[in-house]
């Protein structure tokens, strides 16, 4: 859509391979944009490929026993080529990472202080003292109470909901132009969840950085994202802008997916479930690879694996039954 | 008659103590709840983490003492119950955790995970014990065949079948399930809650559902009680709790549900400050801190969890005053008429699909 993406994948494949030399397909041709400023979620159960894809972004995968080919170009580099200085400058300053759990990610032994000043010193320079006052500066925007005093605390004294605050205060130390967050609030409570995507909001139209969000709930997807992707054993099954994701999905996966969310408007006495198992993605299927588990499945759909076509305009699907209303009408 | 009754149930735990011994500092975990259950509904316990509702739930099966209040469970006081009686109550209750991978022995097959329940309770002769297993397994969706088959070699979902499956074996009345699909993806999550829903009502169960998701809740629970703090602050059932929540904290939670529909309607109110410590829970209203409607009275005096006469309860001074809470809770809208007939669909199976299938590939045969 955008003449020229911020960052752009482009048949991204990764493999890896364990001891014994057999090879697991985790990501398989993903193609994905994101433009300047918007927000895209990136969907799908445990396994599907989208955690595995947002570290090959920030060059976190274990080189020896990872296969990456593919582009994934960003900012004038192609981030699988370039060398790992370049990926350290990158990394923490126009490229920037949220993960799941905050304490495992910062450092228990220094404070947090610290750990922001230590950032914007590797990346900008500058006096400790200008470095400082930043890093207060981003704790108060993070909405951190009293930053000059919490800046010289330890990330255990924190709680959840606050790390995961400094978590961002951090990512956000040099302004960087795409943010990857990996389950932001998977593990808070639902009053520090909406805290945490209110403050995601209010930074985006601050800053205009992208944001590639992955997550398994379409609830918080519904709720920042711009343009969503679902992916699917390594694939990306479908991808739309995010309303029509919700009221018009083109692939069998994401009307399962829909199907199977408690809803609060309405108490259905059984909720959909998607039958079956993820294929082992050692030896990934021939065909389709939600086939097996397809209500909607076709002799043709085990034969050879359907492209992803676009649907309508900006709207693409990884199925050969599609547009689905024609099922339905 | 109740099948459980709690009343009063106040459990502290010592947080830090002297160079003697003596406490210095206590977190008060759950103080002063009270509540009740009934045979086969399911009643729900819902609050941020460290609220105290896991503690409560491990209170009613005395896998800890409380330190004070009453449990009476079909009429019995389980504190007096001495080891043997309490053995037995153990039968009648059981419990199932969030994580399927950490409650299982994994070097154990299922088919001994299953009958060790029976053996205890000696409830099955041995000659009749892999018949019942194989019976169970077919109850919550699992072939008799894996029982030869270890914990590491199961799916998530499949595993808390497992977990379920143990629980059941003993055909308990009550089971307390502890954040039990918390950990599953999103379509293994509806497969298990499909499961409880349909074992309630064939089996006649009572569930104390734990849980800080409240769309699931919502679609679970008969009966929700909303804890803060250690403290119940609302309780009510489910349908006018979610329809017009009264509580300034049940309020704030039902505002914050992600519902998955773009642009939904909602008045969120996001919670300002820190959750306080249990350790150290400010006097008087223990929301007062957050609560955007605090008053001078909410500093000093502790509400009281007061009925209104037609079973919704509600710990506030203000409860009078507070505006509507109607378009609190956010709508979804329901799905579009597209994707409702898609879901239905989905779910029939194939056949459902093939019939307008055929129609379409007469005309166009892909």
């Amino acid at each position: 859509m955008n003449p020229s993406p911020l960052i752009e994948i482009s048949d991204l494949r990764i493999r890896f391979h364990d001891d014994d030399g057999r090879l697991t397909y985790a990501v398989d041709g993903v193609d994905l944009s994101v433009a300047h400023g918007a927000t895209l979620g990136l969907v799908g159960e445990s396994g599907c490929g989208k955690s595995v894809t947002s570290l090959a972004i920030m060059g976190l995968l274990p080189k020896q026993s990872a296969d990456i080919s593919g582009a994934i170009r960003f900012d004038g580099f192609d981030l699988l080529k370039t060398s790992d200085q370049t990926l350290r400058d990158l990394r923490g300053n126009r490229l920037a990472m949220i993960f799941q759990e905050p304490m495992t990610s910062l450092n228990p032994s220094f404070t947090i202080g610290d750990q922001i000043v230590e950032t914007i010193l590797r990346h900008r320079g500058g006096s400790r003292r200008s470095a400082r006052e930043r890093a207060i500066d981003l704790l108060r925007r993070v909405h951190i109470p009293s930053p000059e005093r919490r800046i010289d605390e330890y990330p255990h004294k924190l709680s959840g909901g606050m790390r995961q605050r400094v978590m961002i205060a951090m990512a956000l130390a040099c302004d960087p132009r795409l943010l990857i967050a990996d389950e932001p609030t998977t593990a808070l409570d639902v009053t520090l969840q909406a805290q945490i995507l209110e403050l995601m909001r209010e930074l985006k139209a601050a800053s205009g950085a992208a944001i590639i969000l992955i997550t398994h709930d379409l609830g918080v997807v519904a709720e920042v994202c711009d343009e969503v992707a679902v992916m699917y054993a390594g694939e990306i099954v479908e991808r739309a802008p995010v309303d029509e994701l919700f009221s018009a999905p083109q692939h069998p996966y994401t009307v399962g997916l829909l199907g199977s969310i408690p809803r609060l408007d309405h108490r259905a006495e059984q909720l959909a479930t998607i039958e079956g198992m993820v294929p082992n993605m050692m030896q990934p299927p021939a065909g389709c690879r939600f086939a097996a588990r397809c209500p909607f499945v076709l002799d043709a759909c085990t034969k050879a694996p359907p492209r992803l076509v676009e649907i309508s305009p900006g709207h693409l699907s990884r199925c050969i039954r599609a547009p689905l209303e024609r099922l339905v009408s | 008659m109740a099948l459980l009754k709690v009343d009063g149930l106040v459990k502290h735990f010592v947080a830090e103590r002297s160079l003697f011994g003596r406490a210095l500092a206590h977190v008060k975990a759950v103080d002063a709840v009270s509540f009740s259950l009934d045979a086969g509904k399911t009643l729900a316990l819902v609050g941020e983490s460290g609220c105290g509702k896991s503690t409560v739930s491990r209170l009613v099966l005395r896998l800890i003492e409380p330190d004070a209040g009453t449990i009476h469970f079909e009429g019995r006081d389980l504190l007096s119950l001495d080891a043997g009686a309490l053995r037995a109550f153990r039968r009648e209750a059981q419990i199932i955790f969030q994580d399927p991978y950490a409650s299982l022995n994994p070097r154990m097959t299922v088919g001994q995970i299953l009958t060790e329940p029976l053996a205890l309770h000696n409830l099955v002769p041995p000659a009749r014990r892999r018949e019942r297993v194989e019976e169970i397994l077919r109850l919550v969706g699992l072939e008799p065949r894996l029982a030869r088959r270890y914990p590491h070699e199961f799916s998530g979902g499949q595993r808390q079948r497992i977990a379920i499956a143990r629980a059941l074996a003993v055909e308990p009345k009550l089971i307390i399930c502890d954040e039990p699909v918390s950990a599953l993806d999103v379509s293994i999550r509806s497969q298990i809650l499909n499961l409880l829903r349909e074992l309630q009502d064939r089996l006649g169960l009572a569930y104390i559902f734990v849980s800080h998701d409240l769309a699931v809740v919502k679609h679970i629970a008969d009966h929700v009680a909303v804890m803060n703090l250690g403290q119940i602050v609302e309780t009510a059932a489910a349908d006018a709790l979610f329809a017009a929540p009264r509580h300034p904290y049940s309020r704030a939670l039902m505002s914050a549900i992600p519902v998955p529909k773009p642009r939904a309607k909602r008045s969120r109110i996001v919670l300002q400050g820190e959750i306080p410590s249990a350790l150290n829970p400010p006097p008087g209203c223990r929301f007062h801190t957050r609560c955007p409607y605090v008053v001078d009275r909410c500093r000093s005096e502790m509400p009281q969890l007061m009925p209104d006469g037609i079973g919704h309860a509600t710990a506030c001074h203000r409860t009078s005053e507070l505006p509507s809470s109607e378009a609190i809770v956010p709508t979804d809208g329901g799905f579009s008429p597209v994707l409702e007939k898609l879901v239905a669909a989905f779910s029939g199976g194939p056949e459902a699909v093939r019939g307008s299938g055929v129609s379409s590939s007469g005309t166009n045969p892909a």
